[in-house]
């Protein structure tokens, strides 16, 4: 009796995590399977098939490269220009800052389906044509509000006394900048960065208001897919974004405990 | 000494305005080359403020700042060569101790940034944690890596916010000297921001006194000790007793006599202000002595406390106009007392000093030291 209470707390953090890896665990199970029909529901055999021909299935690993594609130029784009609204926001005081935060927070509240659906309405006003273009533009502007949500909490946090302490030391500003501010709010920008990316990775409602035929994102292919029947190679493809995605975290992990152990 | 030195820091009526508030009122100071200056005064009055316009960091509201010649007023504060401690120490959190301190020394580009930096902190005794982060460290270890990182550099004023005020009271002792070594060793000049007068005597060649945005009075210690302009200045810089006293006209040799609370007292003639009537007369309490022996000027009153510190013992004495007399005395076997007792005090021409009545008697005898 003691015992289980005494590691009540272990086994409450155990039953989350099975909660929450369990669907990862089934998922790449799965991707073994070679299912008799065109679904891949029900457990049948054995197989690496898919494995080997991870682009066997047409079409899916075009999709993939677009949604690499887009996921990528939206963070970059998104990262970089949220970063430099963050610090314009956490460090001048300008006419309209209250105004601008409000505003950056808007696309965060809004409904993705009315989101999407504005977005196309004006994407047709304005003669932009459906397809990777509008959707790129559609996925900076949603990621933006994160980026500059995660780097305005680190430039908030950020003591001023710092920079002025560099400055004093003989740093110019853009030395100042380099050494001791972008260090400092990295975690927020790289964290703003992953969560752009991951979002605009598996956005599907804006993405299917703004998409052309020849525009098909992973997201889409796989619901498409799925009214015409789910390939074992989606169950590949969604191990790998899992498995990259552990690597990054831990990778992450290891780094900052080991920066602190080799300070101690 | 010559005001026009190569190193000298001028401040030529600099002053700084927050919107409407005062912080600095215009301020002429000037601080010899490779002297120990120390700025002292009350939380608030200022301190922190002029440092950061001799930085750099604040954009003075009037006047010039300048060393030697040079004038460094439009300068950005990385054009200076001027480094600070500051206050909250403002280590870089993301280096290690010794990147901290070489930080200056790279910027410059010098080629012997890690063994300087490595130097620096064996002088403030922290040799072995130079490859541990600033947070690893305890208040008073990051107050001294703060103090490596700005010597290091040799820059031609350094200036110093409360530098000790972290540290406990033997190692507060042990950098004073430590400091002090340092600052003759180098000749670098010195500005001392503290609010613990006892530092800033043992310290500064020179101590300028600041209330509310203006320099009191400025001098080296014993003078500010022993003939304060102001009863700020008496009170700030250890006690006084201070004696409401009218100056009569008849005088001896030497002195001047007055008259407080119906008793003739007498006071050195260059002791007194030129010009006038009403005074406060201050005696400080170690001059004061139980019994006939101190001198002509003589007051009587009631013990009302004896609280016995080792080497002395500090009596407080009951005037019968109900002002309490604070008289400390050596415990060198002289004339004892005790609580109740009537005792008479006396004290010699030369030990009172006078100052202007109309100030305050209290001005600046605040809480004697409030940090712990
Ligand atoms: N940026 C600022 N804006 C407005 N007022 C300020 C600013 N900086 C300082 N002050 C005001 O100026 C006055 C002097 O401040 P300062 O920091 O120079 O005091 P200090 O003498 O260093 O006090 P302490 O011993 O507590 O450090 C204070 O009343 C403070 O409120
Ligand atoms: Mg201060």
């Amino acid at each position: 009796m003691r015992w289980i209470r005494k590691h009540l707390l272990a086994f409450a953090a155990l039953a989350v995590l099975v909660y929450m890896l369990v669907p990862n665990v089934v998922v790449a199970l799965f991707s073994f399977n070679k299912p008799s029909g065109r679904y891949n529901y029900e457990w049948t055999k054995f197989s690496t098939d898919a494995w080997q021909h991870p682009c066997g299935t047409p079409g899916i690993c075009d999709s993939l490269g677009l949604s690499l594609k887009i996921g990528i130029t939206a963070s970059v784009v998104a990262t970089i220009l949220g970063t430099m609204v963050a610090f314009a926001l956490g460090r001048h005081r300008f006419r309209g800052r209250a105004s601008t935060n409000l505003l950056i927070f808007m696309p965060m509240a809004t409904p993705e389906v009315v989101m999407g659906s504005s977005l196309l309405t004006l994407f047709v006003m304005m003669g932009v044509p459906s397809g990777s273009g509008a959707i790129l533009i559609a996925h900076i502007m949603f990621c933006l509000s994160f980026v500059v949500v995660a780097v305005k909490a680190r430039v908030a946090a950020l003591d001023p006394r710092l920079e002025e302490a560099a400055a004093d030391l003989g740093a110019t500003p853009v030395q100042t900048f380099l050494r001791v501010t972008l260090p400092l709010t990295a975690p927020g920008i790289a964290a703003g960065a992953l969560l752009a990316f991951s979002l605009s990775f598996d956005d599907y409602i804006i993405t299917n208001f703004n998409a052309s035929p020849s525009s098909i994102t992973f997201p889409m292919y796989v619901w498409g897919a799925s009214t015409r029947g789910t390939p074992v190679q989606i169950n590949v493809i969604g191990t790998i974004m899992f498995l990259v995605a552990l690597v990054v975290v831990i990778g992450g992990q290891l780094l900052g405990s080991r920066r602190q152990r080799a300070a101690a | 000494m010559a005001g026009h030195e190569s190193g000298d820091l001028r401040l030529a009526g600099i002053s700084k305005q927050f919107e409407a508030f005062t912080a600095v009122h215009p301020l002429d100071l000037t601080v010899p080359a490779g002297s120990f200056f120390a700025l002292l005064g009350p939380s608030g009055c200022g301190k922190t403020t002029t440092l950061r316009m001799v930085a750099g960091l604040e954009e003075p509201t009037g006047g010039r700042i300048l060393i030697g010649d040079k004038d460094i007023t439009d300068t950005r504060a990385y054009q200076r060569n001027v480094n600070t401690v500051f206050q909250s120490y403002a280590l870089f959190p993301h280096m290690s101790v010794v990147d901290n301190v070489s930080f200056g020394l790279k910027r410059r580009g010098d080629k012997n940034a890690d063994r300087k930096a490595k130097e620096a902190l064996e002088l403030v005794q922290l040799g072995e944690v130079a490859r541990k982060r600033p947070s690893q460290l305890s208040g008073g270890m990051q107050q001294r890596v703060a103090l490596a990182r700005a010597i290091v550099n040799r820059p031609d004023v350094l200036l110093l916010d409360e530098p000790l005020g972290a540290l406990d009271l033997k190692l507060r002792r042990q950098m004073q000297i430590e400091l002090k070594r340092i600052q003759s060793e180098v000749g670098l000049t010195f500005i001392h921001v503290t609010h613990d007068q006892e530092e800033a005597m043992t310290m500064a060649d020179t101590i300028a006194v600041m209330n509310s945005g203006r320099v009191e009075q400025l001098g080296d210690p014993a003078t500010l000790y022993e003939h304060p302009r102001s009863t700020f200045v008496a009170n700030f810089l250890g006690q006084s007793n201070l004696l409401r006293a009218t100056v009569d006209r008849g005088e001896g040799n030497g002195v001047v006599e007055v008259t407080s609370h119906g008793h003739r007292l007498e006071v050195r003639r260059d002791h007194v202000p030129a010009g006038v009537r009403d005074i406060w007369l201050g005696v400080r309490p170690e001059k004061l002595r139980l019994g006939d022996s101190g001198g002509p000027n003589r007051l009587s009153g009631q013990v009302t406390d004896v609280s016995f510190t080792g080497v002395a013992t500090q009596y407080l004495v009951r005037m019968p106009w109900g002002r309490e007399l604070v008289v400390v005395q050596q415990n060198d076997g002289s004339g004892r007392a005790r609580a109740g007792e009537t005792v008479t005090i006396s004290w010699a021409a030369e030990h009172g000093f006078a100052l202007d009545a109309s100030q305050d008697a209290d001005a600046g005898a605040q809480l004697e030291d409030d940090h712990g």
